[in-house]
């Protein structure tokens, strides 16, 4: 590792119209480092990257590459310095094969056609290189999602990327994929890449990062070895305040089963599933991508038709066919992917929140357009979101916002069981502590609560019983006392529960 | 709290319009419509006379009311290619029956029942059949032309009853009796999109259909009303188009559903659903309207009017995208 920086973005302020988004902000990557870049939503790492990737123009600052001066007016002058920015959202065609996309827009060719032999052959010899065992003829569609991160960068290191950006990148890989991606990430850095990584899963900095740059509210908080601090040192900085406690759990008293199901079966993603949800539990489910743990939630709620089995609800068995029947039985579902299933993002936050219970805020057939501002106001007081005014478009807040739209919107419904996938992908810090508190005042008010997710710190941290599915199946069930992350992890793998 | 939201705007997303563009994009249509009127009214004196006004709303209802079933449809992110037809067989039922003397409401209510029938096929087609609408409405397109070609033997169906044509020729004071039908149809649409639940899951359907089903929306049901609603509306239009003409055409209606789905899309609604008003596709139905009776008066060929059209209606959506 030598120490002049590759990248070095220093003094970097940007405005947009009313709003100061970067302020005095500098950034400096090594050749063959891993540099870490936090910060709550909002803290403008975004606009950063984007101004590094040519997307918007920097107001004041200077951009260095290799020592000298650079200006960045489009995204493909960013290609050609050699910045290579892997977005959350991966920019591959899925039609097209691995190759296909590998070499998009570049192909190599003889004449006017397509060389395909040589682009094949070249795709080959690249995917060897960088030790990837994927075929280049596979159409990426057929890829997992760990597969497609994996071409993305195969795409950029062919371009002749030395200078890589990733942002979020594990945000959608089970435990596995992301050891294998560190793996990769550990090799390009031996190869000198300089790698930008951005991240909400805090815990993954100490084990890939070198060094560490934390941004809060636009400002330059500072850059950090990763040797020289800790976690909780690193969350203060962030969010500008010192958070006791990562995980608010508290263990309420349960009551009577709200949830049990018995024997539940959809074909070819989970069988013979069974259990239940007393008032004031929240119950984790645990359990890699493809174990089921996500559609069962989905088939609870009426969006997946069941092909066998019984549901309970306060212990009365009910036929649940539809979202709407979920509802109106009381069950709430909290997506995983809420800008595509959970909210509608060109709504205001007012339509969004009340959108199960419209029917309900009528007088004869119209709407009393009094009653839902004034069910929203109390929504938006309630759970201290952060919006301009009940008519903000959703699309316009951040992600913690967005989810608590969302929660808001299952509140309103006074769901007695609320199913949670994946409650706090995507959101910083703050806003999960937020998220956890909630889920424990639901509880205490005597709501169910099943939490599916793969982050394993939250399941340890949040859960009273932990229940884990390993292709479709329950292959074991912890308390809360004794469950720990490998007992879980080898649970989740199929192997057989060892100890306990 | 206002300026964190302000910035997660402006990161997330793109930035808020400034005002001015804002206010163009909002009252863009209306001031349109008002330098059309305008240039019209310089241009041609005639135009502005009452009687002409009156005239321009007549001869728009018939698109208009077509276009508001199809607002409805478009919102949710759907098209109905239909219409047309669709408003030819109705008619033709219509007149098929009062020619031969049965009770003006028989015919009528009969009429409309066919027009929200072959709706309602296309909506259980579509939602049940998962056809995609271009697809499900090009064949009823065709199916519902053929169906009238048969049942009018390819001629006209004439020898209507005085009080049907009333409703598509006849005036209340000065007010012709069509404009007070767009008038209702208008006003039924605006509360119903603005102030039901129905308008809301309406809205919700196009922005995020997924989204919707999992608030609970009952996406099918929704979807089925909204195809059968522009049936029916279409069978409105034949009421006022067959009772104007005094007769049933069985080529009535052919081309309609372009002129229908241009005002719903001049009157800013998008093809992507979940965005739009029904008051836009009145403004865009009139634009049109306005045009055609401008260039009439002009002695404009009515070929160079139907460039003329296809120019407006590629640059007010143009102008729509510049201010996005």
């Amino acid at each position: 590792m030598t120490d002049a920086p590759l990248l070095a973005m220093t003094g970097i302020s940007k405005t947009f119209p009313g709003v100061r988004a970067l302020h005095d902000v500098s950034l400096e990557v090594r050749a063959g480092e891993v540099h870490a870049l936090v910060g709550e939503n909002g803290a403008g790492k975004s606009t950063l990257i984007r101004i590094l990737g040519g997307i918007h123009q920097r107001d004041a600052g200077e951009i260095r590459l290799r020592g000298r001066a650079v200006e960045i007016p489009s995204p493909r002058r960013a290609r050609t310095l050699g910045i290579s920015i892997i977005h959350q959202e991966l920019n591959l065609v899925p039609a097209l094969s691995v190759a296909e996309n590998i070499f998009l827009g570049r192909e190599p060719h003889r004449g006017a056609l397509i060389d395909w032999r040589t682009m094949y052959a070249r795709a080959e010899a690249l995917l060897a290189e960088l030790g990837l065992p994927i075929d280049p003829r596979r159409r990426v569609s057929t890829l997992s999602v760990a597969e497609q991160q994996l071409v993305e960068i195969a795409k950029a290191l062919s371009e002749e990327a030395d200078i890589l950006v990733m942002d979020e990148p594990t945000a959608a890989l089970t435990v596995e994929e992301t050891e294998r991606l560190f793996r990769f990430i550990h090799d390009l850095r031996a190869r000198g890449v300089a790698i930008t990584y951005i991240t909400h899963r805090l815990e993954e900095i100490f084990r890939i990062a070198d060094r560490v740059t934390v941004l809060r509210d636009g400002q330059y908080i500072g850059t950090f070895p990763i040797a020289e601090i800790t976690l909780d040192d690193l969350i203060r900085l962030m969010v500008g305040r010192q958070i006791t406690e990562k995980y608010p759990k508290e263990t309420v008293p349960q009551g009577s089963p709200v949830l049990e199901v018995r024997g539940l079966t959809v074909r070819g993603l989970f069988a013979d599933v069974s259990f239940t949800v007393p008032r004031g539990e929240i119950l984790g489910i645990a359990g890699l991508v493809g174990s089921g743990k996500t559609e069962l939630a989905y088939a609870i709620f009426g969006a997946l038709p069941l092909d066998g089995g019984q549901i309970l609800i306060d212990g009365r068995p009910v036929e649940i066919h539809s979202p709407a029947a979920a509802i109106a039985h009381g069950i709430g579902l909290v997506t995983e992917d809420r800008k595509r299933l959970g909210l509608i993002l060109g709504m205001s936050v007012r339509a969004n929140i009340t959108l199960p219970i419209i029917g309900r805020l009528c007088r004869g057939a119209l709407i009393r357009h009094g009653d839902e501002a004034e069910v929203v106001r109390q929504a938006i007081t309630s759970l201290d979101m952060a919006v301009a005014s009940p008519e903000q478009l959703v699309r316009q807040l951040s992600g913690g916002t967005q989810q608590k739209v969302v929660v808001a919107k299952w509140l309103q419904t006074h769901a007695r069981l609320l199913l949670l996938s994946e409650p706090t992908r995507g959101i910083d810090v703050g806003a999960k502590v937020e998220m956890y508190r909630l889920m424990v005042d639901l509880t205490r008010q005597g709501v169910g609560i099943v939490m599916v997710s793969s982050e394993m710190p939250e399941i340890l941290g949040m859960s009273d019983r932990i229940l884990v599915m390993h292709e479709g199946r329950i292959t074991a069930e912890f308390g809360r006392e004794e469950a720990t992350q490998e007992a879980i992890m080898a649970s989740a793998a199929g192997r057989v529960r060892s100890g306990t | 709290m206002a300026p964190e939201q302000a910035r997660a705007g402006s990161t997330g997303g793109r930035s808020g319009p400034p005002r001015v563009v804002g206010l163009l994009r909002r009252y863009g249509i209306v001031l349109a419509f008002l330098v059309l009127m305008a240039v019209l009214s310089v241009l041609s004196p005639a135009f502005l006379a009452v009687s002409n006004l009156f005239n321009v709303a007549q001869q728009v209802s018939i698109n208009a009311i077509m276009a508001a079933g199809m607002t409805f449809v478009i919102l949710t992110a759907g098209i109905d290619l239909s219409v047309g037809s669709v408003l030819a067989l109705s008619g033709a039922v219509m007149a098929g029956l009062l020619s031969t003397g049965k009770p003006v409401l028989l015919g009528i209510l009969l009429g409309l029942g066919v027009g929200a029938l072959l709706g309602l096929i296309n909506g259980i087609v579509i939602t049940r059949g998962k056809v995609q609408p271009f697809i499900a409405t090009l064949a009823m397109l065709t199916i519902a032309r053929g169906l009238t070609l048969v049942y009018t033997d390819g001629r006209p169906i004439t020898g209507l009853p005085d009080a049907f044509v009333w409703l598509g020729a006849g005036d209340v004071g000065r007010v012709p009796v069509p404009v007070i039908i767009m008038a209702l149809v208008f006003g039924a649409s605006y509360v119903i999109l603005t102030q039901t639940p129905l308008g809301r899951y309406i809205y919700a359907i196009g922005g995020n259909e997924e989204a919707a089903r999992l608030s609970g929306v009952s996406v099918q049901f929704v979807k089925t009303l909204v195809y059968a609603t522009a049936g029916l509306l279409s069978a409105v239009s034949a009421i006022v188009i067959t009772g104007r003409l005094n007769s049933a055409q069985p080529t009535a209606g052919a081309g309609y559903e372009l002129d229908a789905i241009a005002a719903v899309v001049l009157g800013g609604t998008t093809l992507a659903g979940g965005e739009g008003s029904v008051l836009g596709t009145l403004l865009g139905a009139f634009i049109i309207g306005v045009l055609n009776n401008g260039l009439n008066l002009l002695n404009v060929s009515s070929f160079y009017q139907q460039v003329v059209k296809g120019v407006v209606i590629l640059l007010a959506v143009l102008l729509d995208r510049r201010l996005r």
